[in-house]
């Protein structure tokens, strides 16, 4: 009898204890909610903002945070947003694509951040807008453009760059546009299991097979690959016309330093990232005559015309100093970030995140990078993809041909390893 | 098959490197039952010394060695006295989460002297190679290997043919019956956790400049220098250069006629068989350690 008692107890004090955290829970969740999208303030506007300061992605996530700064003190110096200060707060995920979950929600929930920034990478964008979705907030980003982010059925995300799967049609463009005799009759590719490079060779594959151009080698590795040896010697032994690089600038300069030692000269190396790394690449590498030729697709050029593109440039030359070469092509990603989110709010006139997303899917904005204008899954549709080669020491777009005196003739083939 | 030969010869090349840097690691446990987690952020702190020392003032990588290999060996003892020595229980525990801990701290200060960019050590013979048939072999892999051959078999002769040696082995087999015969334990262990990070310089340089590091390369280098250790039998200096070159042959050869996908799949099936087999890995003695 006492044992029944007892229980009766324990379970009626763990009913209440259930009770007691379901109403905490709601009232905290409730707070947190209507905290970021109701509240009625005139102090600084707040950014929350996840970015790979360290790990795998630190050199693209410190160069995306250049990109976010230069936009806030941009828009700062004149006069606000809604007539507020922004100011950015940047939380490091090292590169992890769990810490970016918590991030997140540490953003939204306790700092009651206003708005929200994409990290970077595909690989960390995937959970993040999954996160951002579920408290409701917009997630406008430039950095993860892989399919697998607009496959997950969201209507709260929107990546201002190119679509990352057909990043290098410009270079199949090139490979496809050439007389037939000049034209390579084999390829081989390497790509790591990333979310951000794999389909974009693997559709750059299937455009150049389609032309009859012979795949002879692919492979597939591990992003935390550390001795990249074995991969160099297939894509070597394999001799391909042109190689076709998934990667960043990490596994570019193995690569790269193997081919040399190998004497290796194929008539085109591009890579998905790495070669758009300005200084950091040509340090990596080991100078300009290194670099010579080798490509590498992007949505922007720092010579380019593009709405507030020369006074972003400045801005980073004065901040940062160095010269054009020093800008990673995440700065632009990160800065037409913030130039669409101010176009999008001042046109809501407020913080309300559903009208937000709602202004966002209906309307066409202009960034650094060009025009965006998003589709049903928040790809960037407006956006041209252009072609870029190293030619003397300079990162220049070489394809699609244009008028722009900026764009230079493609080097095909590149010449010989220095 | 050449494929496959030039898989094999530069596993055999590489191994050699790995060797040195799991080297460091595998003495310290055997003295101290401490697992160095600091070790790979040690091993991409000697890649940045040599990195800067040719870079700022063109010094030749293997005479920079001249500087960087007792510049870490004091930090190795700094560390010790700072760090190591104050636990008094639960060594091997502690020593986990304090060696990471010096391994956020060397990484931090890597990233705000040199930031996150991705570096390669530059030299001439880093690109420069030899023909072997129709396969060129690279001058900095045979170079590296030869330091590692160097390095540890002056570790051999200091472990079997030195009074220091002896006491260090006393102290590894049983640290209490060391001090009973008036052995300075304490000094002993200090010398070695410098050894220990003198290697990693050492190590590192050869890393550097066969492979592009970051800051943060040293999460996926230590785990590969706990597999090699693990699968040698902690604190087996032989152990560990059978188990690097075992690792890197693996690796490459399933790379290449596989895919690199399976590369570390494969290697740690062989790793789970080899601790099925032998608990103790392939050179540790079970029952030789009790303190």
């Amino acid at each position: 009898m006492d044992v029944f008692g007892r229980s009766n107890l324990l379970l009626r004090r763990s009913l209440g204890v259930i009770v007691l955290l379901c109403v905490t829970l709601i009232i905290v969740t409730a707070c947190g909610i209507g905290g970021t999208t109701t509240a009625k303030n005139t102090g600084p506007i707040k950014i929350g903002i996840s970015l790979s300061l360290s790990g795998d992605f630190a050199a693209d996530g410190q160069a995306f945070q250049q990109g976010y700064q230069l936009w806030a003190d941009k828009v700062n110096a004149s006069g606000g947003l809604l007539g507020r200060q922004v100011t950015l707060d940047i939380v490091n995920d090292a590169s992890s694509d769990t810490q970016v979950v918590t991030n997140y929600q540490k953003l939204i929930t306790i700092d009651k951040c206003d708005l929200l920034f994409g990290p970077f990478s595909t690989k960390l964008t995937k959970p993040a807008a999954a996160i951002a979705n579920r408290y409701g907030f917009a997630l406008v980003e430039g950095a993860g453009g892989g399919p697998s982010v607009f496959t997950q059925g969201l209507n709260n995300v929107f990546d201002v760059s190119l679509p990352v799967a057909n990043n290098l049609v410009s270079f199949t463009q090139l490979i496809l546009s050439l007389p037939a005799n000049e034209r390579p009759q084999t390829a081989a590719y390497a790509t790591q299991d990333d979310p951000f490079t794999q389909p974009q060779i693997d559709l750059a594959k299937q455009v150049l097979e389609q032309a009859g151009i012979k795949t002879v080698s692919y492979t597939v590795y591990p992003a935390e690959t550390t001795d990249f040896t074995p991969i160099a010697q297939k894509l070597l032994s394999a001799k391909g016309d042109v190689v076709v690089l998934g990667t960043l600038l990490q596994d570019f300069t193995a690569f790269a330093t193997a081919f040399k030692q190998q004497h290796y000269n194929p008539k085109a190396i591009v890579a998905t990232a790495g070669p758009d790394q300005g200084d950091a690449f040509l340090k990596a590498i080991g100078g300009a005559t290194s670099a010579e030729g080798i490509m590498v697709p992007n949505g922007w050029y720092a010579q380019q015309t593009t709405p507030g593109n020369q006074e972003m440039v400045q801005a980073f030359l004065k901040k940062y100093g160095g010269d054009i070469s020093a800008i990673s092509s995440d700065v632009p990603e990160g800065y037409s970030v913030g130039q669409v989110v101010q176009q999008a709010v001042t046109k809501v006139g407020s913080l309300d995140q559903a009208k937000l997303i709602q202004v966002l899917h209906n309307n066409t904005f202009t960034s650094v990078q060009g025009p965006v204008k998003f589709d049903n899954t928040g790809q960037n549709t407006a956006i041209q993809a252009f072609l870029f080669q190293w030619q003397g020491g300079k990162l220049l777009p070489v394809y699609p041909a244009s008028s722009d005196p900026n764009f230079k003739t493609p080097e095909y083939p590149r010449p010989n390893w220095p | 098959m050449s494929l496959i030969l030039d898989a094999v010869i530069t596993g055999i090349l590489t191994g050699g490197v790995y060797a040195l840097m799991a080297s460091g690691l595998t003495l310290v446990f055997g003295v101290m039952d401490i697992i160095n987690i600091a070790q790979g952020a040690l091993v991409i702190l000697g890649a940045y010394l040599s990195f800067v020392l040719q870079q700022q003032f063109h010094l030749d990588l293997f005479l920079g060695l001249v500087i960087t290999l007792p510049a870490m060996f004091i930090l190795g003892v700094i560390i010790y006295v700072l760090f190591i020595r104050p636990l008094k229980h639960d060594r091997t525990m502690l020593s986990i989460l304090v060696t990471f801990a010096i391994a956020l701290i060397i990484e931090g200060v890597l990233t705000i002297v040199f930031h996150t960019n991705t570096r390669q050590i530059q030299s001439p013979y880093v690109t420069q190679s030899f023909q072997i048939g129709d396969f060129y072999l690279s001058y900095i892999y045979v170079f590296g290997f030869l330091l590692s051959a160097v390095l540890l078999g002056a570790l051999y002769l200091l472990l079997y043919r030195t009074k220091f040696g002896q006491g260090l082995r006393a102290s590894m087999q049983n640290r209490t019956a060391a001090e009973l015969i008036g052995i300075n334990v304490d000094r002993v262990s200090a010398y070695t956790f410098g050894i220990g990070v003198a290697l990693a310089a050492a190590g590192g340089m050869a890393f550097g400049a066969t492979t592009a590091f970051v800051p943060g390369s040293h999460y996926d280098l230590i785990s590969r220098l706990l597999a090699i250790i693990v699968f040698a039998g902690m604190g087996s200096l032989g152990g560990a250069l059978i188990a690097a070159e075992a690792m890197l042959i693996v690796e490459n050869v399933t790379a290449v006629v596989w895919s690199p996908v399976w590369s570390s799949t494969v290697f740690f099936v062989l790793l789970v068989a080899i601790l099925i087999l032998r608990p103790q890995g392939l050179l540790g003695k079970l029952e030789g350690r009790k303190q």
